[in-house]
């Protein structure tokens, strides 16, 4: 038996019942409603922690929650079910919106994520795969997500399974090199069912990323890698279920989901200085309440 | 052990420990489709031109791009495969180094990262080519256990060892030519191997320096001199027992390695020494860039040979 038919017994045995999908509803009214229950979780838990990356976090929600409800082969009770679809978060430092929407997808209890960044909590300031489950891969330091996400589309590919890999980049993060090393080796290996996201919110810790190190044009840049571009609006759900839902052609898809950092919250919109300013308590009363609307 | 001591001081043959790995992750490679090498257009100097033509797609060749190469073999370990990751050592260490932490160490991903060529392996290409920190660096990663087999055959069992280990793992793989010096078996990642018995000061070598700590030992002898040879093939983590009671029975360690004499074996014998059992201590190792020269002259240059062994035993005992 090769890798391949090994992991496939191992499927057959597991996914039937794994991927029931009458759970929950995934219309994109729906989702748009959990998107909002995961903005205000990612509130809750920087208030409490006194700590976190609110803009990206707030800036990623719709993207994770489009794939993790409507599109990832996953299965909260077997989280390694070896035919899974991968989801990694390169830009790591968005973990709350991450563990978020892990709990909320059921594959942890939603309570914990009070004990964010709290002393000898599994939830780390960066995922950790070894104590979250759910969490494929340790991020953190950026530049790091894409090769990674490379190494599990070869493994379908090689052991002759289905599964979709699926990566969030940071735009700030393409300045790391290693990415576009990434971009290379996926584009020449035409790796079509790996689709990497790019959350396009212009913002970096600083400043703008085109005032720091200009990155467009972007699409341009990609599609000379030898990936299949997609530009999309990141809050648009049904928008974003349309591109997550179909793999390349022949090629790796790149997604650039174009999003405000701090999305959803009035006075944090596309302001730099909320990449990591910790909200007051009239701000925390005042942004959950304009996601209670 | 008489027969290894015996072997080291006439001459005998020498060995490209790579020959071995290619030859062994083959057989490997046969058994469990698990197995696939990643390499940086290393595969000429990772002697993996056959496992190429037996198994084109389990070789994936990402080009020269280090930091893919290691998050490449991360993410086929997520995928359930063990990658064997080829490269030429002071790359891989050095380029990769954040993507050996996080990406492998820390997600305790089963990916064997293999520095092909370390220490000075690449002599005359200079101090640039030189992987004598890879040591330290790899020491200080938590949960990397890193190997250091020392002629062909503990190549070989240290391979068979890794590639079940399903843990992260840094090895070295020799190219500079060794002879013998140990005996077919199965590899044993938790002990340091005594080769030579001694009383009087204990060597502590590791990889290319083991023939070279046997042959002091014959130089010792003849002077009267018992010098006991400690083989360090798991560098992290330290077989403490064995090193403590050495200590403790010769009352003096010199350690020798291809490598920085910062932070390889020689920290790690005094970091666990002075905390346990202090004794007198010489660490031999490179202390500098290296100037021109290929590998043989480079290990003379900076003393790591047999005389400056002995050299170095001969000054503790006083």
């Amino acid at each position: 038996m090769n890798a391949g038919e090994s992991s496939k017994a191992a499927t057959q045995a597991r996914a039937p019942a794994a991927l029931a999908e009458a759970d929950f509803d995934r219309s994109p009214a729906s989702l748009g409603e959990v998107a909002k229950q995961i903005r205000r979780s990612v509130i809750t838990m920087i208030d409490k922690a006194g700590m976190g990356h609110v803009g990206g976090d707030l800036s990623v929600t719709d993207i994770l929650t489009a794939l993790y409800f409507g599109i990832l082969r996953v299965d909260p009770a077997v989280p390694d079910w070896p035919d899974r679809d991968r989801f990694i978060l390169s830009k790591g430092h968005c973990v709350g919106a991450l563990y978020s929407v892990l709990a909320k997808r059921g594959f942890f209890d939603e309570a914990l994520l009070a004990d964010f960044l709290a002393p000898l909590s599994p939830l780390n300031g960066h995922p950790n795969r070894r104590k979250v489950p759910g969490v494929e891969a340790n991020t953190g330091p950026l530049g790091h997500g894409l090769p990674i996400a490379i190494g599990s589309a070869i493994a379908a590919r090689l052991s002759g399974c289905n599964w979709r890999t699926f990566v969030v980049l940071g735009d700030g993060e393409l300045q790391e090199g290693s990415n576009w090393e990434a971009a290379m080796c996926a584009g020449h290996r035409g790796l079509e069912r790996l689709t990497a996201i790019v959350d396009r919110n212009r913002l970096q810790q600083g400043a703008r990323t085109e005032e720091t190190n200009r990155l467009e044009p972007l699409a341009d840049k990609f599609t000379a890698f030898g990936w299949d571009v997609l530009e999309v609006d990141g809050h648009d759900m049904p928008a974003l279920l349309d591109v997550f839902g179909a793999s390349g052609d022949g090629r790796p898809r790149c997604v650039i989901a174009h999003t405000s950092k701090g999305r959803g919250v009035s006075f944090m919109e596309d302001r730099v200085e909320w990449h990591h300013k910790v909200p007051n308590a009239d701000q925390v009363a005042a942004a959950l309440k304009e996601l209670t609307v | 052990m008489t027969t290894a001591v015996a072997s080291a001081v006439q001459p005998a043959p020498v060995f490209d420990c790579r020959q071995a790995f290619a030859e062994t992750l083959m057989e490997l490679a046969a058994q469990d489709p698990r197995i696939v090498a990643v390499c940086n257009d290393s595969v000429g100097s990772s002697n993996l031109g056959a496992f190429a033509k037996a198994y084109p797609d389990r070789l994936i060749n990402v080009g020269i791009a280090e930091q893919c190469m290691v998050g490449t073999a991360a993410g086929l370990a997520n995928g359930g495969f063990v990658p064997f990751v080829c490269a030429a050592s002071p790359f891989l260490t050095g380029r990769a180094l954040e993507q050996i932490k996080a990406d492998v160490a820390y997600n305790d991903y089963p990916v064997v990262l293999c520095g092909m060529s370390p220490g000075m392996a690449y002599g005359e290409l200079g101090p640039t080519h030189h992987s004598i920190e890879d040591f330290a660096w790899t020491r200080a990663i938590a949960d990397l256990t890193v190997l250091v087999p020392a002629d062909p055959a503990q190549t070989r069992a240290a391979v068979c060892w890794a590639a079940a280990a399903r843990r992260p793992i840094f090895m070295r793989v020799g190219r500079f030519k060794v002879p013998a010096v140990t005996e077919d078996g199965p590899f044993d990642p938790d002990r340091i191997a005594e080769l030579a018995a001694g009383s009087d000061v204990t060597v502590v070598a590791a990889g290319t320096m083991v023939s070279r700590a046997l042959e002091a030992h014959s130089l010792l002898a003849a002077e009267g001199i018992a010098a006991r040879v400690l083989n360090v093939s798991t560098l992290k983590p330290l077989d403490a027992e064995m090193l403590v009671r050495a200590a403790r029975e010769t009352g003096r360690i010199v350690t020798a390695e291809e490598a920085s004499v910062h932070g390889g074996l020689g920290g790690a014998v005094a970091e666990l020494l002075s905390q346990s059992h202090p004794v007198p201590m010489r660490i031999l190792g490179v202390p500098e860039f290296a100037p021109t020269g290929d590998t043989a002259f480079l290990l003379d240059h900076f003393g790591l040979n047999a005389a400056g062994i002995a050299a170095a035993a001969r000054e503790l005992v006083g």
